[in-house]
């Protein structure tokens, strides 16, 4: 009986056996749950490899100017998020190691800090996404106003789990953290665009527009406009009028 | 009837006596009740004190931000209708004293979630200058569950913003401003870059900027996507292009900041509302609030709320009012509130009988053990489950570490692992004074203070809601017919 219970114990390596496991009791389990986090390693892949060459567009190498004068001239490292972020963009929503190689490239570092920055932040995906990534918030006050029923709208509608692709390659699920939207809860962000309020129906609407192409409405989902209330707003019912000026000048 | 007896002997004694007292008390359950009512006399005295002066309730004509619902133009012409770049030049040239003793007078502190007098942070930056320029770099990485205020500023009256910047850096001798402004506000860092261009068109930055000769840039950077970086010098490493990992201070960055330059990082609430300050006077913004907690706020309340909603209201506004005048109530009334987080995630949660009469500033949060925060009020109702929610805060920290200290990498791990089993109750009583030792062992033992934020929630869940968690872990064992040790 006792050793049946360890080994079920370190049996544990995928989360659906720890929810199958809740009747006996465990203190040796893993927290590493990969879910939407990433390996920080590289894996050769047919579209990730070190002879695919990339380079930025002509557009886009105007834009890099444009990133650059921001920063002091000695200080071109700094440029490095914003021209990873832009190369993903020019990539389709993901970054190849050649990719960073040309940012590293043009910042004058060592490619190496490229990739040490490009996986610690978890904006940049290293591995191939869908067209759409669906990324639904779930921290507390998302989950509280009911987001694992928009998680479970999206796994349901697109068929597949978190941190899973459609084959069709136009959708990647991810359950990311908090967004900075949360009056608005619960909420999801496809690619830029931040959808709010949202209920499962409203959910799978959305997505549906998305795979056909349509035109989405972007923020909320209901009839506010903003961060007023739900109800109506409680405030600012007179039109804005220039504070008074001091006195003393 | 055990309440009534604590709540009669309390007022009978002070406070000191009552402090003896509940170190004295080991049953936590039993202890809380008693810091409530000892607690609520002394607010009751506090109020007496003060004349009973009623907060809140605050007039249109007293809000900063007057577009926070966008529902009026959002550029320059806009922003100008409202008052936004009126005179700007003479209160640059009023020069850099007199702001810094203005916003001193104020009493304005920082809206980022530490509540630091700002005058006083803005006069830290050398005063000769040694060659180096100085930065001003402004913290728009609003990643804290539940706050969500930054966001309505930059998207909706993003001049306040960049006025902010110039006023401040003016009183910095700052050269440029940095706003980094986190990497999924992609609409917000598109609003406040189309309106920098504006501003730079109308000669309100630039070589002279708005007339007074003083020359000011401001930059937008984007993050991408690390909850540390909101801390300031991570965002500094991350703003020179690196990982996004705190350094050791001192030194601090108004001595070695940005490329090694002094520099100041301020929160975007407390910079967008430095020129209306200026332009009302000091008297009118420290007017509002208790003493020492001046002025107005955005606070943004999400959760079982019936209207959650961003609104700015006076400070030590009461949280009941707050939420009954603005949110519409709890959702299934005042009675059914569980607990409330009240400054965002890092801030522990006070449950509904301090709720009942605590007012929402940096002294009064702090007198119930908690904090103001961001403002940021997550409201939870009796239909939610509490260690839930807490274990979902233990797996954003968790995710959020960015492992550099020993402590902080793996008690994340660890405490989210616990709270996990603390949800189904699948673990032992003693393992609560455990998880509770070991967030004492994380806190103030890292480099910056992630360590403290994924501590407090857990010690506000353990200090308000051990009796749950105990009956929670006793229906595990006694459903699967466990022996409890």
């Amino acid at each position: 009986m006792f050793s049946k219970r360890i080994i079920s114990s370190f049996s544990t390596l995928t989360s659906q056996s720890i929810l199958k496991q809740t009747v006996t009791r465990s203190y040796f389990k893993s927290n590493t749950f990969l879910k939407s986090d990433q390996l920080s390693r590289h894996v050769e892949t047919e579209e990730n490899n070190d002879h695919t060459p990339f380079d930025f567009t002509a557009d886009n190498m105007i834009k890099v100017k444009k990133i650059l004068s921001k920063y002091p001239p000695k200080y071109k490292q700094s440029a490095l998020i914003p021209l990873l972020d832009l190369a993903q963009r020019q990539n389709g929503g993901w970054i190849t190691v050649r990719a960073m190689d040309k940012v590293a490239q043009i910042c004058g570092i060592a490619p190496m800090t490229a990739y040490e920055v490009a996986s610690f932040y978890t904006m940049f995906n290293r591995n191939k996404v869908g067209q759409h990534l669906v990324q639904v918030c779930t921290t507390t006050p998302c989950m509280i106003r009911g987001s694992t029923a928009i998680v479970d709208a999206c796994r349901k509608h697109l068929g597949i789990g978190v941190g899973e692709s459609t084959k069709d390659g136009k959708f990647t699920l991810m359950e990311v953290e908090c967004q900075g939207a949360c009056v608005n809860a619960p909420m999801m962000c496809v690619n830029d665009d931040f959808y709010e309020d949202l209920t499962p129906e409203s959910t799978v609407k959305l997505l549906e527009q998305l795979a056909n192409n349509q035109k989405t409405k972007i923020g909320p989902q209901t009839s506010r406009k903003a961060a007023e209330g739900p109800n109506g707003k409680t405030s600012l019912f007179e039109p804005p009028t220039p504070p008074p000026f001091r006195a003393d000048f | 009837m055990l309440k009534h007896s604590i709540k009669t002997f309390s007022k009978l004694i002070n406070n000191n006596s009552s402090n003896i007292l509940n170190n004295a008390t080991t049953s936590i359950g039993v202890k809380s009740s008693i810091v409530n009512y000892s607690s609520t006399a002394t607010a009751q005295q506090q109020v007496a004190q003060a004349e009973v002066k009623v907060y809140g309730g605050l007039k249109d004509k007293d809000r900063i931000f007057t577009n926070l619902y966008g529902e009026h133009d959002v550029f320059l012409k806009g922003a100008m209708a409202r008052g936004d770049w009126y005179r700007t030049k003479d209160l640059i040239d009023k020069g850099k004293d007199w702001i810094l003793k203005e916003i001193m007078a104020s009493g304005l502190r920082g809206r980022g979630g530490a509540g630091f007098p700002s005058g006083l942070k803005w006069s830290f930056m050398p005063k000769q200058s040694r060659g180096r320029p100085h930065y001003l770099v402004i913290n728009a990485d609003e990643g804290e569950p539940g706050t969500c205020k930054d966001r309505e500023i930059m998207r909706h009256d993003p001049h306040k913003l960049i006025e902010g910047c110039l006023v401040a850096g003016v009183a910095m001798k700052a050269c440029a401003a940095y706003i980094y402004i986190r990497g999924e506000f992609h609409h917000e860092a598109k609003v406040l870059e189309q309106a920098i261009d504006e501003a730079y068109k109308a000669g309100l930055l630039g070589d002279n900027a708005c007339g007074s000769g003083y020359k000011f840039d401001v930059y937008v950077h984007r993050g991408a996507g690390a909850y540390i970086c909101g801390e300031e010098t991570a965002l500094i490493e991350s703003l020179e292009g690196k990982q996004g990992k705190p350094r050791l201070k001192p030194p601090f960055p108004a001595g070695a900041g940005l490329y090694g330059c002094p520099t100041t990082v301020t929160n975007v609430e407390t910079v967008a509302v430095a020129p209306t300050i200026l332009r009302r006077g000091s008297s009118w913004f420290a007017g509002m609030g208790r003493p020492k907690n001046s002025g107005t706020k955005l606070y943004c309340i999400s959760g079982h709320v019936n209207n959650p909603c961003t609104v700015e209201e006076e400070m030590s506004i009461p949280l009941r009012e707050l939420i009954d005048k603005h949110c519409g109530g709890v959702i299934g009334g005042w009675d059914n509130l569980q607990a409330i987080i009240p400054g965002g995630s890092s801030t522990p949660v006070i449950p509904k009988y301090i709720c009942d009469d605590v007012l929402m500033d940096f002294d009064d949060l702090r007198r119930v053990k908690s904090g103001l925060g961001t403002a940021a009020v997550i409201v939870m109702n009796k239909q939610s489950d509490m260690i839930a929610n807490i274990a979902r805060l233990s797996k954003f920290y968790k995710h959020e570490s960015c492992g550099q200290c020993t402590p902080c990498r793996e008690g994340s791990g660890w405490t989210w692992d616990i709270m996990e089993r603390m949800v189904t109750g699948d673990a032992k009583l003693d393992e609560i004074d455990m998880l509770y030792e070991l967030t004492k062992q994380v806190e103030g033992h890292t480099i910056c203070a992630l360590g403290e934020a994924f501590s407090w929630p857990i010690q506000g869940l353990i200090s308000h809601f051990r009796p749950e968690m105990e009956d929670r872990i006793k229906q595990f064992q006694t459903n699967t017919k466990q022996s409890p040790f």
